[in-house]
């Protein structure tokens, strides 16, 4: 059996980012907790994150001798950072529902109803 | 001479452009001074009246020549492509005698009114319209074009529509006006169409420039149907004229007419403006002429009928005003037939010596209602030959003349119409005309003798007109006098105005004493008739009466034509309308209100899929992501086609 | 493009006419809102301005010459072929002064106005601004822009000045804007695709001349399709049937001014759009519909005078014989020669100052009788003579009294069509009786009759009010008397912008059989 047969390749970061990203899914359809498809939505920013780096990792041709470049790397930090934000916005977005309406459960939120 | 009266001639159109100027001074500047508005309006028809005379003399003076070369002088109106219409004046002698006699009546009713208008509150306003009518009436008889005829024609109708409802309080003379100017629009209506296919056809409006192509090439007419071009186009110019001149079906207006005042009565419902029906027959004789028989056959049924018809319902009329009337559709019948049995000058003839006295008769009925305070029905009158005897001796000049008593004017005309219609063939009309002329001098002496002579009615004071109302009476008895001398000796008349197939010489006629006699004896019957049953009493009226209580019944109401059109007024033509008000509203409408409604409904139930749950949205664009991933992966070169611009061929 | 690197006097002659209203308006927002005798004062002078210089530019045009004059062409999106392109000939002249005749005269009419007197003249300023910018428009993209500008003022001057009757205001101003929102997304589809037709050469254009010009490129298919998207946004602005609906309700709702804008102009760019674009660039699809249209002109003519007299509101009779009137135009268009075209434009500039006439009268005694309801009226020409004058003028000129423009031109359009449809035109002429009929029992029951007490309080028009009536009797007259002022003006138009040659082809297409 060849070792190299063995080794992890690409498809194997895909599978554990498609992976986490239906998870993360799932999550944001149907949990019920706002705190927890907020989690959800990091799972999703985070199955996003694996596939940058690794895509970065292996299109990169070794042979072709060029630098080694980091773009993927440069846009998992970036999505780092958004998220970062973007969980304070939402935080503080549930911290005032839950303020007025004494809830964190998403069916009781429909005033974008009709 | 023929040179100088050329000069004279160029002239003409002064005639209408002095009360048109008159009608526009009193509506802009004087309305408000009532002395200086009637000064201006008649010192204008006055000067017409004078240019008309010389003009006249001018034709008399050019004989022969002004009979064949018309004085006509055009200017361009409207030039466009695929239309090219002139406004112009034509002097001849048929335009020489309309400008005659329209100004001379014009300008007696003008002066007439001066008294029987007396403290009118609307007295600028009548001499306001009275200018416009006189200037459209004058305008209409010097047109060289069929539009321009036209034109003044229809404004004609529209002075008649304000005169007759001059005293617009009056309910009856607001409906009268108004029925007025619908029952033209009938007429209008087919004169309009002959007018569009005659210039479809020929290319050309002018009078002059028709009568020349049919002249020439009348085998290259079309045919429509078993009927040819020209004969389907002389119908429906006909039209024109039974609405005008109140010929049969469409006479129902010229009675209500007489709601106007009573010199508006005289002046365009019984002289003028109703006698332009016959002159526009006339003046297009060439087409009618050219048209197979059956267009002028029509003619004479028409008038014949007409005249008996309208004769027949003024024995049973008790208003002195609606006798006249219909006695006024009688006679444009008289010409409207003499036209048709080929008799042109006789009609003419007819149509001069009728506006003599015709508008005699009117203005003497207004000076008798004048005199007894609005008082119309003949039977509350009596005995005004005594107080009266201007009014009363001028009367029975029209009377006479009417009967066709020698020498008064009305006996040369008739004899000669009724003449031509036996010597041309005709002995059914002759016939009818024969007793059209027992009838009218039947009914006018049974006016003439219950309101003037017999006892006198105590509630009444009668007293005699002031002189502006009794001087036009004079004046126009002096014509219905002698103007049927015009026949005498050879008749000079019929030596101007005479219509000549082409190719023929004109030959003078002597009158025919024989036949004349026989029409005078029908005259002299009827006014006999009336003298035993009205003033002898040696037959009751009522007993006559009684005797025949349907036949009675039927004539005084007119034969029910009035109800009739009413009814189809009122109910099918206001029945399809509301019909279609109901379509437009629930069917029409509907559509576009269910349409509205559909989206508002579909609306609503397609607002329930916005739960405002933030899941499902994510969960339906997510699969919406999936599945456009799919299109495009897989289904290569599908969206093209959903393109819709590509279907339109725009992009490819 | 442009030849000359200043633009001439003539050529900033439009732009002014089209500026002096804007530059009102903008004036009139500025003005304190109590201020409404100034901001009236204000909205009269930018329309006087724009109606002066109309009459100049309709005197000082140069008939001989003919064609697009005051010409005045900017690029504006080069990539896309949109300029900034201005110019008038003999069809679009008259329109111009038709629209400025029309709005000075509403400025008049609504010269009692009391209620949001700013927004409401401000409002009207763009109304006025947006119809003269279709008119004066050589591009298409310049066109519809000002098309669509004039929407939208209407709908909100509906729904806050308009009155409601039978139907309420807002239901009006929805129907209204509805109906030519629908009209103008056809409109939109049929011109994007005309566009990119033309487009085919590689050079974008929307110029309507050059769009008439690229004949070879729009397939006879393509025509008909692209006139059949035009057909239906035009002919619902013209109100034909069965797209009229909007018009009675429409006017019926909306305020004196509107109603006089929109029934004496704003109708007209559809007839206007049909010539200009329709038959112009697309002559092969116009044949193809001619018949069609020509039946629906006559179902308008007829229909829409049968309803008028059933009606009993005084809005509601001139709003169905607008309609009735708009057939004649609509004949004649589908007549496709030049006598009817000339015609139709004439019938247009007839009916337009006829309308702003009857509805500014209307207007009036609905200001002070506050009724409509003809039963309820009755008897004014004892109270109001000056008022039953101008109201009794305009009805003679609906119903095509000689002497007024709107006989003439409906004389033309008679000539022009009894050859081409004979039966239909006949069947139109028929209709001449039934306007006759509902005009003159519309004029007898309001205005003569015995006198009212209830009446005997009101004040005839006078001083400013009197203003439209002066106005429009006199152009009416005027040119029904010397119509060779107007009808010299459009027929040059008709033959020297080359209408009349199109026109002959589509006729010789005809005789080839091409259909």
């Amino acid at each position: 059996m060849n070792l190299s047969n063995l080794s992890v390749g690409l498809s194997t970061y895909l599978l554990v980012g498609a992976m986490l990203f239906s998870i993360g899914l799932y999550g944001v359809f149907a949990k019920r907790n706002i705190i927890a498809i907020l989690m959800s939505i990091e799972l999703m920013l985070n199955a996003v994150n694996i596939n940058f780096v690794a895509f970065n990792r292996f299109v990169w041709n070794q042979k072709s001798g060029t630098n080694y470049i980091l773009t993927g790397h440069v846009a998992a930090l970036f999505v780092i950072v958004v998220a970062a934000a973007e969980v304070a916005v939402g935080l503080a977005l549930v911290i005032t529902i839950y303020r007025n309406r004494q809830s964190t459960n998403v069916d009781e939120f429909n005033w974008l109803k009709w | 001479m023929f040179k100088e009266m050329h000069d004279l001639f160029r002239w003409a159109w002064l005639i209408p452009a002095l009360p048109f100027l008159s009608f526009l001074l009193i509506a802009f500047v004087t309305k408000r001074s009532k002395g200086l508005s009637s000064t201006v309006s008649i010192l204008a028809i006055l000067a017409s009246l004078g240019l008309a005379i010389a003009i006249a003399i001018g034709i008399i003076q050019s004989g022969a020549e002004i009979v064949e070369h018309a004085a006509i002088v055009n200017v361009n109106w409207l030039n466009i492509g695929g239309l090219k219409i002139d406004f112009g004046t034509v002097v001849d002698p048929l335009s020489g005698m309309m400008l005659f006699v329209v100004s001379l009546v014009a300008s007696m009713v003008q002066i007439y009114s001066l008294g029987y208008m007396h403290g009118d509150k609307g007295w600028s306003r009548y001499y306001c319209y009275q200018s416009l009518f006189a200037a459209s009436m004058l305008g209409m008889v010097l047109a060289t074009n069929l539009l321009q005829l036209f034109i003044f024609w229809e404004l004609v109708g529209l002075c008649s529509y304000l005169l007759i409802g001059f005293w617009y309080f009056k309910v009856s003379a607001r409906e009268a006006a108004k029925k007025a100017f619908m029952t033209t629009r009938v007429g209008d209506f087919g004169l309009l169409l002959g007018m569009l296919f005659l210039y479809t056809k020929f290319g050309t409006l002018d009078f002059a420039t028709l009568a020349a192509i049919l002249n020439t090439n009348i085998q290259n007419v079309a045919v429509i149907g078993t009927a040819s071009y020209v004969t389907v186009m002389a119908f429906l110019v006909f039209m024109g004229p039974v609405g005008k001149s109140g010929q049969f079906p469409l006479h129902v207006w010229l009675p209500d007419a007489m709601e106007g005042p009573t010199p508006v009565s005289a002046l365009i419902h019984a002289a003028t403006m109703v006698v332009a029906g016959v002159y526009l027959v006339a003046r297009m004789y060439f087409l009618f002429v050219h048209a197979s028989p059956s267009a002028l056959q029509f003619v004479a049924d028409i008038g014949a009928f007409t005249a008996i018809f309208a004769a027949s319902i003024a024995i049973a009329q008790d208003d002195i005003k609606r006798i006249l009337a219909y006695s006024t559709l009688s006679q444009l019948g008289y010409m409207m037939f003499a036209l048709g049995v080929g008799s042109y000058s006789g009609s003419m003839f007819h149509l001069m010596t009728h506006a003599f006295f015709k508008a005699l008769m009117f203005l003497g009925a207004g000076s008798v209602i004048h005199a007894l305070h609005e008082k119309q029905n003949i039977w509350d009158m009596g005995g005004l030959w005594k107080k009266m005897p201007i009014t009363g001796w001028t009367f029975f000049i029209g009377v006479m003349a009417i009967s066709g008593v020698p020498p008064f004017a009305g006996f040369f005309s008739k004899d000669e119409i009724l003449a031509t219609a036996l010597q041309n063939g005709h002995p059914v009309v002759y016939a009818v005309g024969l007793f059209t002329a027992f009838l009218t001098a039947f009914y006018m002496s049974r006016l003439f003798f219950v309101a003037f002579c017999g006892p006198e009615k105590p509630e009444n004071h009668p007293h005699e007109s002031p002189w502006s109302m009794t001087i036009p009476l004079i004046i126009l008895a002096f014509f219905s006098v002698v103007g049927g001398w015009a026949a005498l000796p050879d008749h000079n008349f019929a030596f101007f105005l005479h219509y000549l197939p082409l190719g023929q010489e004109y030959e003078r006629e002597a009158i025919n004493w024989g036949l004349a006699g026989i029409s005078v004896i029908a005259g002299l019957l009827g006014i006999g008739l009336a003298y035993i049953i009205y003033l002898k009493k040696a037959i009751a009226a009522e007993s006559i009466v009684a005797r025949f209580p349907r036949v009675y019944k039927v004539l005084q109401n007119k034969y029910y034509v009035d109800e009739f059109y009413l009814w189809i007024i009122n109910n099918i033509m206001g029945g399809v309308a509301k019909v279609l008000y109901w379509f437009d509203i629930y069917v029409i409408d509907g559509i576009i209100n269910g349409i509205a409604f559909i989206t508002r409904g579909s609306a609503k139930t397609l607002r329930r899929t916005s739960t405002g749950q933030l899941q499902t949205y994510a969960m339906v664009f997510f699969f919406a992501v999936v599945i456009i991933f799919m299109v495009f992966a897989f289904g290569e070169g599908q969206l093209t086609s959903l393109n819709p611009l590509a279907t339109l061929g725009g992009v490819k | 493009m442009i030849s000359s690197a200043l633009p001439t006097t003539n050529s900033l002659l439009l732009p002014f006419i089209l500026l002096a209203p804007l530059v009102a308006m903008l004036m009139i927002i500025f003005l304190p809102k109590d201020e409404s005798k100034t901001i009236k004062i204000v909205a009269a002078i930018g329309t006087l301005i724009s109606l002066v210089l109309s009459l100049y530019a309709f005197f000082a045009y140069d008939r001989v010459l003919g064609g697009m004059q005051f010409t005045l062409t900017i690029p504006w999106i080069p990539d896309l072929g949109v300029n900034l392109a201005f110019g008038v000939d003999g069809i679009s002249l008259p329109m111009l002064l038709l629209t400025n005749i029309i709005g000075f005269s509403s400025i008049y009419a609504s010269w009692n106005m009391e209620k949001r007197v700013k927004e409401f003249f401000a409002l009207l300023l763009i109304l006025i601004t947006g119809v003269m910018g279709t008119f004066i428009a050589r591009d298409l993209f310049i066109f519809f822009l000002f098309y669509e500008i004039v929407v939208i003022p209407i709908y909100i001057m509906v729904i806050i000045w308009g009155s409601t009757k039978r139907v309420s205001k807002e239901y009006a101003g929805m129907k209204l804007t509805i109906y030519l929102l629908i009209g103008s997304a056809f409109l939109l589809v049929g011109m994007i695709a005309l566009y990119l037709a033309a487009a085919k050469n590689g050079q974008p254009t929307f110029m309507f001349d050059q769009l008439a010009q690229r004949q070879d490129l729009y397939s006879p298919a393509f025509q008909k399709v692209a006139f059949g998207l035009m057909l239906f946004g035009f002919g619902s602005l013209i109100s034909m049937f069965p797209f009229h609906s909007w018009s009675p309700d429409g006017y019926a709702g909306a305020p004196t001014a509107v109603s006089m804008i929109h029934a004496g102009v704003l109708k007209k760019i559809g007839g206007y759009g049909l010539i200009r674009l329709g038959i112009f660039v697309l002559p092969l699809g116009a044949r193809y519909w001619a018949p069609i249209i020509a039946f629906l002109a006559i179902c308008n003519v007829l229909y829409a005078a049968f309803i008028a007299l059933a009606q009993k509101d005084l809005k509601y009779v001139v709003g169905y014989s607008s309609v009735s009137h708009m057939g004649y135009v609509l004949i004649a268009l589908a007549a496709l020669n030049p006598t009817a075209m000339t015609g139709a434009i004439a019938m247009m500039f007839a009916h337009g100052v006829m309308s702003a006439l009857i509805f500014s009268m209307i207007g009036f005694i609905y200001e002070k009788t506050h009724t409509r309801n003809i039963p309820d009226l009755g008897g004014l020409a004892h109270q109001m003579p000056r008022l039953a004058i101008g109201l009794m003028l305009a009805g003679m000129a609906s119903l095509g009294l000689p002497s007024t423009i709107n006989f003439i031109s409906e004389f033309t359009i008679f000539m022009g069509t009894i050859h081409v449809y004979p039966v239909l035109a006949m069947l139109g002429i028929f209709g001449i009786i039934f306007t006759a009929v509902y005009i003159l029992r519309m004029i007898a029951n309001v205005l003569f009759g015995p006198r009212r007490p209830e009446w005997d309080h009101l004040v005839d028009i006078r001083g400013p009010e009197l203003v439209p009536l002066v106005i429009c009797v006199f152009v009416i007259f005027i040119t029904g008397i010397f119509p060779n002022i107007l009808l010299g003006m459009i027929n040059s138009g008709v033959y020297s912008s080359g209408l009349a040659k199109v026109l002959e082809t589509v006729s010789q297409v005809k005789m080839g059989g091409l259909f």
